[in-house]
């Protein structure tokens, strides 16, 4: 979202165009990332699947990305497309707008995922069974939704605080679901490859392919299946080329595979192949977010909250309007960077938060989102007024046929 | 130390500085001879002082205030030229802290010190006289360069001169805000690597006032309040906060503006105002201090800081001891420490109207800031700064490590002060 000033409201309604060239502007940002990551990361993958064809990756990739790379990057698509073509690679339900809809509404939740789900299908060609929700947020609750809807998986952070003395390396059971089955996310495995790869402090740097696959290989015996979920921008972006990442998950395959008791799966191959190891109860959210694995990087201050409230509020008389540009707009202001952005927990330590915000502060963020909610609001009353005088119409027009 | 005044005897923040750093100093467990250019009825439990012109009787208050008033503007008392020192003047005040210098010497001589440390261009020639003498370190701060003071434009060549065979002679150079220090680089030509920045600090203390009670009828009738705090003159920005104005009230037309301070713009501030025909919406209070302040403070909303060029600025921290949130621009020096805090370049008053609205509009936003940088500012204390002027004082003298280490309390029986 732009810097959207308050002499803004009432004037134009374009929250999203930035042409600046900075750290605000989508397209600039879409050519920077595919550049440093999505395209390479791809290339390397589908390199991986043509000299290994046991090799296995799966992506879920929001509806609000694929609609960025469709239109300024479009080689990005084509590459996924390729790569999904080979049929090593597994796509996921996400909701479209990377949301937090699967807290605050079911009925928005339902609507998102399915236009995600016709997003994929239209671009792919495939329709995913197993859902993964922003962020790796997951609770009960949110499993249950997506048995609902009709997945057999569903992904999750394997936080200690749920599993308790349990490992994330089986296939578990959502308390209070029928069929549909959880995977967990390793998550030290995954961190080290997306976090601690090129931290220098850590007894483990430098990572090889080697030794990583050694930890995985260690498993063995006692897991069915290691998960590591991780950022896509792992690979070029938070961890620059430079750092080896690249050579990295080039040879990760081929030394997986030397250990013949390894291989590679997707979700629902995880899913088909292996019975839960029991059931596990998730009353509160868990995230894979922060090193608190809850939501506090999206509502953990009143900014977040106000926020948050004031969206879901207007969204109550936004989806009864026929407006679908409305609609639309309302929905991208779901996507829950939106809210990381004002996340005020670390902010005076200079945090991640920081890194990955295109605003100069947390402040600026809520400003910029409250004057675009207050352009929201105007929209919704003229809108309602629209709608007021086009019932009025219809309701004359009835009058006169019963005159005839 | 080299100070030119000292609280309650002082016209700005240069006085406010000294006591602050000498403070923190002390209790860092450094002995401390602070030298003041005449005598004045002062004392604290801290530090020892030392006046150069030891002869004069003790002077009443008009008579010590007439000494400083040139310091802090040369603007202040000749509103006729807006910038630069008229000649006689600055000779008045060239003179005078010409013959601090030579009175610098025999001071250095009897007291014993290990570093000389100096504040500002009034002082520096007594410290380079004083570094004659015992050939100690001489280390210069720099709280205002002569480009802050005279706005860039009409920079006097005695005072630049001043400034610069400080520079050159210290040891070390000090500078209140990395854009000072970028100040003392690129227009002194001093290398970057002699000039540590070392931030200010200020004494924390619940401001426990009632609120201003003309305030309080205005906001209980649902008004909301912005507060511009300081000198009114170029330098400040006051134009650009009745720009500002402008704009809050075309948005939020329940608001006044409230200032507090004087200065050489004054008149000029108030008939832009009045141009605008925002008169019924500005409060001017004139110069407040201490309760005064603290109650007005009480009453604010948010404080808005538009300086064109700032060292450092501290009235923002004394707004965000008082739990008010601040909007300070980008061009001051404190704006580089503060989290907690707003920022606009100081010309974008579309930017600064933006904020100051959502301010007033969101109280999560008013409460968030205010909490936040209370909590903030709990952190910026002379401590800090003290702490790493001692280790500057160390990397200058290796004799001084013995005694100086911060905190260290064994000291007393080889206390050697230093100037």
């Amino acid at each position: 979202m732009r810097k959207y000033r308050i002499f803004d409201v009432g004037q134009n309604s374009s929250y999203f165009n930035d042409e600046s060239g900075t750290s605000l502007d989508n397209r600039a940002i879409i050519k920077k990332v595919a550049g440093k990551c999505y395209l390479p990361a791809n290339a390397v993958l589908l390199q991986n699947i043509k000299n290994n064809p046991e090799f296995k990756a799966s992506f879920s990739i929001s509806g609000l990305a694929l609609e960025q790379f469709e239109k300024h990057a479009p080689e990005v698509i084509d590459s996924f497309k390729v790569l999904v073509d080979t049929g090593n690679v597994e796509l996921l339900s996400e909701t479209y707008y990377h949301s937090l809809a699967s807290i605050y509404s079911e009925e928005e939740f339902i609507n998102q995922v399915l236009l995600h789900r016709k997003k994929v299908q239209d671009l792919f060609g495939v329709i995913p069974s197993v859902f993964r929700n922003t962020e790796l947020i997951y609770s009960n609750q949110i499993a249950k939704m997506a048995e609902k809807m009709g997945y057999r998986g569903i992904l999750a952070e394997g936080a200690d605080h749920i599993l308790g003395w349990r490992s994330p390396t089986f296939v578990y059971k959502p308390i209070g679901t029928e069929k549909i089955k959880l995977l967990l996310k390793h998550y030290r495995l995954s961190d080290d490859i997306a976090f601690r790869f090129s931290q220098r402090s850590w007894e483990g740097w430098p990572l090889t392919a080697p030794k990583f696959a050694d930890w995985v290989s260690s498993h063995n015996g006692n897991a069915n299946t290691i998960n590591l979920f991780m950022d896509y921008e792992t690979f070029g972006e938070h961890q620059w080329e430079d750092t080896g990442i690249f050579e990295f998950l080039k040879y990760l395959p081929a030394e997986i595979l030397k250990n013949p008791d390894n291989n590679f799966i997707t979700p629902s191959e995880a899913i088909d192949r292996y019975e839960a190891k029991g059931e596990l109860d998730v009353p509160h959210h868990v995230s894979w977010a922060d090193t608190e694995r809850d939501l506090s990087a999206w509502i953990s201050n009143d900014l977040q909250r106000e926020a948050l409230d004031t969206l879901y509020a207007l969204g109550k008389e936004i989806i009864h309007v026929d407006d679908p540009i409305l609609i639309e707009d309302w929905r991208k202001l779901q996507t829950s960077d939106h809210f990381y952005y004002m996340c005020t927990k670390w902010w005076n330590d200079g945090d991640v938060h920081k890194y990955f915000s295109p605003y100069e502060s947390p402040y600026e963020a809520f400003i910029a989102y409250m004057n675009v909610m207050q352009d929201m609001r105007l929209r919704l009353s003229d809108a309602k007024k629209r709608q007021e005088h086009e019932v009025f119409l219809h309701k004359v027009k009835p009058l006169r046929f019963s005159e005839v | 130390m080299f100070g030119w005044e000292f609280p309650p005897f002082n016209s700005g923040g240069l006085g406010v500085a000294c006591e602050g750093l000498s403070k923190a100093l002390s209790s860092s467990g450094i002995p401390l001879t602070f030298v003041l250019p005449f005598k004045i009825p002062i004392s604290v439990p801290w530090c020892k002082f030392v006046f150069a012109d030891e002869s004069s009787d003790l002077m009443n208050d008009i008579q010590i205030r007439s000494l400083f008033s040139g310091y802090l503007s040369h603007s202040d008392s000749f509103p006729s030229q807006k910038y630069g020192l008229p000649a006689f003047v600055s000779g008045e005040i060239i003179e005078r802290v010409r013959s601090y210098a030579l009175k610098a010497g025999g001071i250095a001589k009897k007291n014993r010190h290990s570093v000389i440390h100096v504040h500002d261009w009034l002082t520096y020639p007594a410290g380079i006289a004083a570094k004659e003498v015992s050939g100690r370190p001489l280390v210069a701060h720099i709280h205002a360069t002569e480009f802050d003071r005279s706005g860039g434009d009409n920079v006097n060549s005695d005072i630049y001169n001043i400034e610069l065979e400080g520079f050159r002679q210290a040891d070390a150079i000090v500078a209140v805000s990395e854009r000072t220090k970028k100040k003392v680089v690129s227009k002194y030509g001093i290398p970057a690597e002699k000039v540590k920045v070392v931030y200010n600090g200020i004494e924390f203390k619940n401001n426990s006032a009632i609120i201003e009670r003309n305030l309080d009828c205005l906001k209980q009738n649902g008004n909301k309040i912005v507060l511009f705090v300081g000198r009114i003159t170029l330098q400040k920005g006051p134009d650009y906060f009745v720009s500002m104005a402008e704009k809050v009230l075309s948005h939020e037309p329940n608001t006044f503006f409230v200032v507090s301070g004087s200065g050489d713009t004054e008149g000029q501030m108030i008939r832009m105002v009045a141009n605008k025909g925002l008169s019924s919406k500005f409060i001017f209070c004139g110069f407040l201090r201490d309760q005064e302040l603290d109650r007005v403070y009480k009453a604010a909303d948010i404080f808005v800081m538009p300086s064109v060029s700032e060292p450092f600025g501290l009235v923002p921290l004394e707004a965000m001891i008082s739990g008010v949130p601040v909007l300070v621009s980008k061009e001051s020096g404190v704006s580089e420490i503060l989290s907690s805090a707003l920022k606009s370049h100081f010309w974008d008053t579309d930017d600064m109207a933006d904020k100051v609205i959502s301010v007033l509009r969101h109280s999560k936003l008013q409460n968030n800031l205010s909490a936040h940088g209370n909590q903030e500012v709990k952190a910026i204390h002379w401590k800090k700064a003290a702490d790493s002027l001692i280790s500057l004082y160390n990397s200058l003298d290796n004799a001084f490590s013995m005694f100086l280490l911060p905190g260290s309390s064994a000291t007393a029986s080889a206390q050697v002060p230093y100037l």
